[in-house]
């Protein structure tokens, strides 16, 4: 049993209805004393204003560059407790799905080595225990490796961990198989994954639809957004009930439309499914009258990161759409094979010509959208853009010589 | 401790999340037909089969002690064949086929202090990051800020009476780990003060060159300082990123007067009706008040009221703003606007009004 220290601000945090995090540390702090030792220093940092971390440090475990982050405290001498607090990230299942009986077992080794915390889960995907030693990280990832088969996430320069959206498991809207993608990425990147050899972070995600659930567009370098190419999926009779339930299908769903392409007479739904932009804001308005279409698949669209260090960007279209039928064997190394070709031509210009600490959404910035569509072999096409440039300074790389042929038809 | 540990699995990848679905999940993968929302968060998946899955979604604080864990997986035990999942938004998921277990689950979980929501539109959970918990370039505390601001929304997490969808997220400083640049409303930490260089340390422990090409504004230059390879750092050039900290531990930037938060508002990533967009500045700085930032939660509950109040359906903020236009939304919320509001980084000029389509109510 560890001592609770006295935290006068922290209590403040555990009233109030929303489930306390104050009270979780407590709980872990019954057990650890490591946890104990964190109360004791966020309420220092609660009355000072300041974090008393120290900037990283290099620990990890045999055979990998990533995975573990290190964490050492600046009250080490009055706190010894939380001398140390490393984080392990462990690789999550597809869609964050668990049983029971896994999580108590992943209960069990945390609470053996660690400080009963965790996150569940980090901003990328992994499930993330918070706070340990250096000296019991290698049992950890032998007990979790060998015992519950979970291997350890992506930290630092490497292919982050890949996450993604519930998918087909249970959702209606799942255009691709998010599930079996982004563990196929997982299997086939190990080595991209545990050992840092990029020139900087690269995240993926996998949506399912265009709603987006992973916010990939805005937090993956490449972003997987399910959509279709075929009509949306009209059920008449179930959009006449929604109709009759009080859904003002006029107002809030047709003039709602971004590619206008609907229509309602009160009675009936029509659909230019030629102008329709993909939105999902009909299907999410009507979930039982309206599906995406039969003919699923996705968009590619690369380079989303957070404002370090040129600003933030979202990702853009590279692939209008791609078909991405899931394999029998879920590892299978032949499966997608233009989403691989992408991906791999992509981290070769990245490797050759990125700057250190340089992500590809700036990357591209730099060199430019039609330098990085010619250096990777990848054809130009207007689905990529929002509109075309308004500038004249063109890059203009073809020319004629005097005396060419064509230069007759040139100027006519 | 003699014992010789045994060596780990290198490279076995997570488990297959086959193992991990229930049945139910595995009888109807990809044939799932409709959902309904049934209450609070409560709602079916119905497949093409006619088999219904039930989904019980509680709120919880990320930071999660392995109690609260085992209480979880218990509850799923007990009453969805110990089958669970977590969401992108840090909710557990109880996956249900007995309807008649809805009830007694969702009465546990409340009495556990777990509140059941955030399905539809409703306040879902914040997504946020460390802060002063695990991070040594945290400009603010994350874990503490999103309690107190969940404690004044938790009531629009347990009911469905909103407009439309609000994603509200917390980054505690701009490396922005939970990339909250695309939220309804961002809560982000900021620094206000350059790195303080230690002299000492710059050249034993980090590389000069590094440094300097880590700066966005080139405002880091090469100096020899008491006779030792150092460098300064122009202060009117320094937009406080924090970025030559990150690759270098002797330019601390935390500031314990200075340091506070800032909120953005009209992001969102969805292409629901309108595209994938940033969130906007709306209130440039607040101090730092431990433990429970009222200004913080002040300014977010102004946001969230006035929205609540005025946004046709389905409108997300930046839908509502972009309608009534920014400057009603800073005459509204009585925020004030100030030049820090107007961009002045790159492409600053995109941002700037270029037409006289302006309202005069």
């Amino acid at each position: 049993m560890a001592d609770i220290p006295k935290t006068p601000l922290l209590d403040e945090l555990m009233e109030g209805p929303w489930p306390s995090f104050v009270r979780e540390i407590k709980k872990a702090a019954k057990k650890s004393k490591t946890a104990s030792g964190l109360l004791a220093q966020l309420e220092r940092s609660y009355t000072d204003k300041i974090s008393y971390w120290k900037h990283g440090g290099l620990v990890g475990v045999k055979g990998y560059g990533g995975g573990v982050i290190g964490r050492y405290s600046f009250l080490a001498e009055q706190i010894p407790d939380v001398a140390h607090f490393h984080t392990i990230r462990l690789n999550q299942p597809s869609g964050w799905f668990y049983t029971s009986e896994v999580l108590h077992k992943l209960c069990d080794v945390w609470e053996k080595y660690g400080s009963c915390l965790t996150n569940m889960h980090g901003s990328t995907g992994d499930l993330v225990l918070l706070g340990c030693r250096t000296e019991v990280l290698e049992r950890i990832f032998s007990e979790v490796s060998n015992d519950i088969g979970f291997d350890l996430g992506g930290s630092g320069s490497d292919m982050r961990t890949p996450s993604c959206c519930v998918g087909p498991a249970r959702c209606e809207w799942a255009c691709y198989d998010t599930l079996a993608l982004t563990y196929n990425l997982t299997m086939r990147y190990q080595s991209e994954l545990h050992r840092p050899e990029f020139q900087y972070k690269f995240k993926i995600k996998s949506a399912g639809c265009p709603n987006d659930c992973v916010a990939s567009v805005a937090r993956a370098d490449l972003s997987i957004i399910g959509t279709w190419r075929d009509a949306i999926q009209v059920n008449a009779d179930a959009v006449g009930e929604y109709a009759s339930k009080g859904l003002n299908i006029a107002r809030d769903v047709v003039n709602r439309c971004p590619g206008r392409c609907m229509e309602w007479d009160g009675k009936a739904l029509a659909i230019d499914d030629k102008s329709c932009v993909h939105c999902m804001h009909c299907i999410n308005a009507m979930p039982k009258a309206l599906a995406p279409g039969k003919d699923r698949g996705a968009a590619i669209l690369l380079g989303a990161k957070a404002p370090i260090i040129e600003g933030a960007l979202l990702s853009s279209v590279m692939i209008p759409f791609i078909k991405l039928e899931a394999p029998e064997d879920p590892a299978d190394e032949d499966a997608y094979p233009e989403l691989i070709e992408f991906i791999e031509k992509t981290w070769e210009f990245w490797n050759e010509h990125g700057k250190s600490r340089e992500r590809i959404g700036e990357l591209i910035q730099r060199v430019g959208m039609g330098t990085f569509l010619e250096e990777i072999d990848h054809e130009p096409v207007p689905e990529m853009i929002s509109a075309p440039r308004y500038n004249p300074y063109v890059f203009y790389d073809e020319y004629y010589e005097e005396g060419e042929e064509g230069e007759e038809e040139e100027e006519e | 401790m003699a014992e010789t540990i045994r060596p780990a699995q290198t490279d076995i990848g997570p488990p297959h999340y086959e193992k991990f679905l229930p049945p139910v999940i595995k009888a109807n993968y990809g044939t799932w037909k409709y959902h309904e929302i049934l209450k609070p968060g409560v709602m079916v998946h119905v497949g093409e089969s006619g088999d219904k899955l039930f989904t019980v979604r509680c709120g919880s604080p990320r930071l999660l002690a392995t109690e609260t864990i085992r209480l979880f997986a218990d509850l799923a035990t007990k009453y969805s064949g110990g089958y669970l999942r977590w969401t992108s938004r840090n909710n557990v998921e109880f996956l249900l086929t007995d309807q008649a277990n809805i009830d007694p689950l969702i009465k546990e979980l409340q009495a556990a202090g777990y509140p059941v929501g955030g399905i539809g539109n409703t306040i879902s959970n914040i997504v946020h990051t460390q802060g002063w918990v695990h991070c040594h370039s945290a400009a603010t505390d994350a874990s503490g800020v999103v309690k107190a601001v969940m404690d004044e929304m938790c009531q629009h997490f347990e009911k469905r009476q909103m407009p439309g969808k609000i994603r509200i997220a917390l980054a505690c400083c701009l490396n922005m780990c939970g990339a909250v640049h695309c939220s309804d409303i961002a809560i982000l930490g900021i620094h206000r003060r350059p790195p303080v260089v230690n002299h000492k340390d710059v050249n034993r422990i980090c590389e000069i060159p590094t440094i300097i090409a880590s700066c966005p504004t080139a405002a880091i230059r090469p100096a020899t300082v008491d006779g030792i390879p150092s460098v300064t750092i122009d202060e009117e050039r320094c937009m406080f990123c924090a970025n030559c900290y990150t690759v270098c531990p002797a330019l601390p930037i935390n500031n314990g007067l200075n340091d506070g938060i800032s909120i953005w508002v009209g992001g969102k990533v969805s292409n629901a009706r309108t595209e994938p967009t940033m969130s906007k500045l709306a209130v440039a700085y607040l101090d730092n008040d431990p433990p429970r930032w009222p200004a913080v939660v002040e300014s977010v509950k102004t946001i969230v009221d006035l929205w609540a109040a005025e946004a046709r359906p389905f409108e997300r903020v930046g839908e509502w703003i972009e309608r009534i236009g920014w400057p009603a939304f800073f005459a509204k919320t009585g925020f004030e606007f100030t030049k820090h509001h107007i961009d002045d980084f790159k492409w600053a000029g995109t941002t700037f009004r270029r037409s006289t389509h302006l309202r005069y109510a």
